[in-house]
């Protein structure tokens, strides 16, 4: 399954609630079917540390770390790509 | 209430300004302002709109205002704000004079709508609007969640041709640092508490590692070293406790991020006229801008070190017997 976020979230991603409602209502249901899901950030030129938290956080502590391995980030420029880093570091180190 | 425009308040000289706030009488605000000229920080006009959203039109204050500088207030508009007279005729311009005027922001859609609307206003490189999205964001975003006020967030913004600097001003009048984070800790005062909200991964909503699944208590630590790097100031006041992140000395030097705000080169006092809710001032240079991906990688490494010790203090050594 991929998601576009663009069209839902236009180039600077930001709105946590978005976030949130693209993670229970799309991504949630379709690792549950055991599918594999790319967020495609192609036209996403930044996004916040609150966004990416509310978009996968709850997935890693969820599904342990390895929902990454069934999780693909596409298109993400470099800003995009170390705040993704960043979020996925600090929920593997957490309890 | 009273408060009163100086001459010059800025990050940098705000604290005279903040120490002369009245916050006594809290159904009324009276606003008076040097005679002559006043020249001030938009942290210092969204307090004044803040405040005056607070007490409601009909219980402010406001001499006339003769100095040139009114026309000042007239532009960012804080007389339309508070629904006073400026006595003053008006000639409206398009806000293209690199200024964000004073807006009031209660809900996730505004904040989306006023970030996209705001930029072009400000005529910035996009390296540079990439710094100041992000902290107007997750500033409003930390209002709208936490705060619980019902007038929602206060923002306006400034370009400084002369230091090539634009200020931000985000202000709320709601619950305050300390009521928020003690939800899950234990601060004394109104100082720790800023001093935990700073600490990266501390979230007034749980204290469990790494969050909830939508605060991580990362967003003041982020702003914070944004305004590191860019070596600039940083105010957040709330409650009786200020705290000033100082502008670091030498261009020449390696900035370096710290986890505890109190390891970085700051004042602070916890003796401030108490301001209910929380007010954050910001000023970023266009100087010397970095590229915004440079700086996450010092936050990656940082951070990452303080969720480290921040776990080994929770370590158990086994007891030999």
């Amino acid at each position: 399954m991929t998601i576009n976020l663009y069209k839902t979230i236009g180039s600077f991603a930001e709105n946590k609630d978005i976030a949130k409602q693209l993670r229970v209502e799309e991504i949630v249901p379709a690792l549950d079917r055991g599918e594999e899901v790319t967020l495609d950030f192609t036209q996403v030129e930044s996004t916040t540390q609150s966004f990416v938290h509310a978009l996968i956080s709850e997935l890693i502590r969820d599904y342990g770390n390895e929902v990454l391995e069934r999780i693909h980030f596409k298109n993400c420029n470099e800003t995009v790509k170390k705040i993704i880093e960043i979020v996925a570091d600090y929920m593997q180190q957490s309890d | 209430m009273k408060i009163h425009l100086p001459n010059s308040a800025f990050l940098g000289n705000i604290d005279p300004f903040l120490k002369s706030f009245d916050p006594s009488n809290k159904d009324e605000l009276e606003l008076t302002t040097n005679p002559k000229w006043f020249f001030v920080h938009p942290l210092i006009l969204s307090m004044v709109a803040a405040l005056g959203l607070l007490v409601g039109r009909s219980n402010i204050k406001c001499e006339k205002l003769e100095s040139k500088s009114r026309h000042y207030l007239q532009r960012m508009g804080l007389f339309r704000f508070l629904g006073i007279e400026s006595g003053i005729e008006v000639t409206e311009h398009e806000p293209a004079g690199r200024f964000i005027p004073l807006t009031r922001i209660k809900n996730s859609g505004e904040l989306t709508r006023f970030i996209t609307d705001m930029i072009p206003l400000l005529h910035v490189e996009p390296k540079q609007a990439e710094s100041i999205r992000y902290i107007i964001s997750e500033l409003v975003r930390n209002v709208l969640e936490h705060a619980q006020d019902k007038n929602g967030a206060v923002v306006c913004a400034q370009y400084y041709k002369k230091s090539n600097t634009i200020g931000i001003g985000i202000v709320d009048t709601g619950l305050g640092i300390k009521r928020t984070i003690n939800q899950s800790y234990s601060a004394e005062d109104d100082l720790e508490a800023i001093q935990l909200a700073l600490t990266p991964g501390v979230t007034g909503t749980t204290k469990k590692e790494g969050g909830t699944e939508l605060n991580a208590g990362a967003g003041l630590f982020f702003i914070k070293s944004i305004a590191t790097i860019n070596r600039n100031f940083f105010v957040i006041y709330s409650g009786n406790g200020m705290y000033k992140l100082l502008k670091s000395k030498s261009a020449s030097r390696r900035v370096m991020l710290h986890a505890d705000p109190f390891d970085d080169r700051h004042s602070k006092g916890i003796d401030f006229p108490f301001w209910q809710g929380t007010a954050v001032g910001i000023s970023i240079s266009l100087d010397n801008t970095p590229e915004f991906s440079m700086l996450l990688d010092l936050i990656r490494d940082i951070y990452s070190k303080a969720v480290k010790e921040r776990k080994k203090l929770r370590y158990r050594k086994p007891k030999f017997v």
